[in-house]
């Protein structure tokens, strides 16, 4: 038998090696060899999934300091912190994807700040109350528990690792919205009232946060990629579908009404029906032009410029002492 | 009440309101550290502050005192008794608009805190008052990892540029002009280190004087005196408007329906 090094391979003799291995569910790993449109497509992925995490902070920051009890405050305290943490773990992932092409985390952040990198539609809706901190945690959340999961058998092994984890802290955070939901829906009228409007302002947002039916009604999609090299499993209909059956029953248990008087279950075509998102405002949101893009995105380059001292005198610190050290 | 109750009570409020407006100007900075690394690190120290804070707010619970949540959510400013300079905003703006806080500002006065923290919980631990040895002694734990954090930040701004070096030498002269009002323990000082319940206020400040004039000799820094209080003293309910302001984001949504029963 011939044994052939693995460089010694023709570009595609490489491509269907990969394929090769991806048909057979194995894990592709960070210094493994990888077609470059896998590459792209992991970094565009896992990028804007971990400066998802990092900017979903901005809408609950608001809420830390203010939750109405001591024990809200320590269990929204630390629900923010794991979406940090999340933020970190994911963009370490991506570290390790973008190195070989020269690039590092402030490339990263430069591009969130120029709007090149996007985040989740819903983090750059406004909070203006205390019930949306308990409709994010719960619903947006929840959303998110569905997506995670489905990618829990990603063909990327560091992000189904991390991915692993994140899922575990996202079941707290839901536990977490619930048990804020519950208190104002058995609440005071006021309770229930800001509660309601809540629901009524985030609806429409997170039927978007799956993403469009189909690549017609944003011109563009990576879904098919992402399925072709099994980063996911599922489309973003089938998705937004498990949430309403999740979800639908639950809201209307605690008295909520549904901001969509179309909506329903098809019995024959087993499927929900809804009110189509409108997806050019998806388009106009995610591209940075929602109401609270702006300002959020603001909010995170300013402090990155006014610490720059800080990461400066990092720098210099640590080479001093590489240079100590040898 | 009895007399010694009084002064019990005066000691742990002023314990947990300075770890309670501590931790909020800690999570005001949450989303707008120096690195993501830091803003997670950061985080995990603010919750575990505010849990301390809860539980000194839970010994006053019983001592009839109120609920923890009246205690943390409706008082009024001069019902505080934190040190002024817990208090003191972390920059110009705001946590939500234009925020430019002073991280040198911020690494020193949780050192300076994070060590007298530390003396105060050692103390704490031969109190004549008995739950404050069971409280002291879990957060002792957890406080020892603060403290580290906050020496490793220190260590390395001092020695790393000129322009760091210069911030957090201004930062020092800017907290060491008050830290005297968290080393005081106010107007019943006497008769809370006479009953034993924590060490006299020149202990705590002699010990303390000591620990930190020891880190600074490790980074060629010196500093001569006692630190001020120009402010004024906390202790004794007096305030500045940063706290008036933080007290009403703190409770905004407690006070927002004073129907509601639970949230």
């Amino acid at each position: 038998m011939v044994t052939v090094r693995f460089s010694e391979l023709t570009e595609e003799e490489k491509y269907n090696h990969f394929m090769e291995r991806i048909e057979n569910d194995e894990k592709i790993e960070a210094d493994d060899w990888m077609p470059d449109e896998y590459r792209n497509a992991l970094i565009k992925l896992i990028s804007s999934h971990g400066i998802s995490e990092i900017m979903g902070a901005l809408p609950e920051k608001e809420w830390v300091p203010k939750a109405p009890t001591i024990n809200r405050k320590l269990s929204i305290m630390a629900k923010v912190q794991d979406e940090m943490g999340h933020g970190q773990l994911l963009l370490r992932v991506n570290e390790d994807l973008i190195k070989p092409l020269g690039r590092n985390r402030e490339n990263v952040m430069n591009d969130l700040f120029t709007k090149k990198l996007k985040f989740h539609n819903v983090f750059h809706m406004p909070s203006p109350t205390w019930a949306d901190a308990a409709i994010i945690a719960w619903l947006v959340d929840g959303a998110a528990i569905l997506t995670q999961t489905m990618m829990l058998k990603t063909s990327y092994g560091p992000y189904g690792r991390a991915l692993k984890r994140i899922c575990q802290e996202e079941s707290f955070h839901a536990k977490h919205g619930e048990s804020l939901t519950l208190a104002l829906a058995s609440g005071t009228s006021n309770q229930k009232q800001m509660l309601q409007e809540s629901l009524n302002r985030w609806w429409e947002s997170l039927l978007m946060f799956f993403g469009p039916k189909s690549k017609k009604d944003i011109g563009s999609s990576s879904v098919d990629i992402n399925i072709k090299y099994k980063l996911r499993t599922k489309t973003n209909e089938q998705l937004r579908q498990e949430f309403l059956t999740k979800y639908v029953p639950k809201i209307k248990l605690l008295g909520l009404t549904i901001p969509d008087e179309t909506l329903r279950f098809d019995e024959e075509k087993e499927e929900w029906i809804y009110r189509e998102p409108d997806w050019k405002k998806f388009k106009q949101v995610v591209s940075g032009n929602g109401p609270k893009s702006e300002e959020r995105i603001a909010l995170r380059r300013d402090s990155y410029k006014n610490n720059e001292w800080v990461r400066n005198a990092l720098a210099a610190y640590h080479q001093k002492n590489r240079v100590f050290a040898g | 009440m009895t007399k010694d109750n009084k002064y019990i009570s005066e000691l742990i409020y002023q314990l947990a309101d300075d770890n309670f407006i501590h931790s909020y100007r800690g999570s005001e900075w949450l989303g707008l550290a120096p690195h993501i690394e830091e803003d997670v690190a950061f985080s995990s120290i603010n919750q575990d502050t505010m849990g301390h804070a809860s539980m000194y707010f839970e010994l006053l619970e019983t001592l009839g005192e109120g609920s923890v949540d009246e205690l943390s959510h409706n008082r009024k400013p001069k019902d505080f008794r934190n040190a002024i300079i817990l208090e003191e905003a972390n920059g110009s703006g705001t946590y939500l608009d234009q925020p430019e806080y002073d991280w040198a500002f911020t690494v020193i006065r949780h050192l300076f805190f994070g060590v007298l923290k530390e003396i105060r919980l050692e103390s704490l631990n031969q109190s004549s008052y008995e739950p404050l040895i069971h409280t002291s002694r879990k957060i002792q734990t957890e406080q020892y990892y603060h403290l580290m954090h906050w020496k490793t930040w220190f260590t390395q701004l001092m020695l790393s540029t000129q322009e760091a070096r210069d911030k957090m030498e201004q930062a020092i002269s800017r907290v060491w002009r008050d830290f005297g009002g968290v080393i005081s323990l106010g107007k019943y000082g006497k008769e809370i280190s006479d009953l034993k319940l924590i060490a006299s206020e020149d202990e705590l400040r002699s010990e303390w004087l000591r620990r930190i004039h020891q880190i600074f000799d490790q980074v060629g820094f010196s500093i001569e005196g006692n630190p001020g209080m120009e402010q004024g003293n906390g202790r004794n309910g007096e305030h500045t408007e940063d706290l008036t302001s933080a007290l009403n984001i703190l409770s905004e949504v407690y006070h927002s329906d004073i129907d509601a029963v639970t949230w």
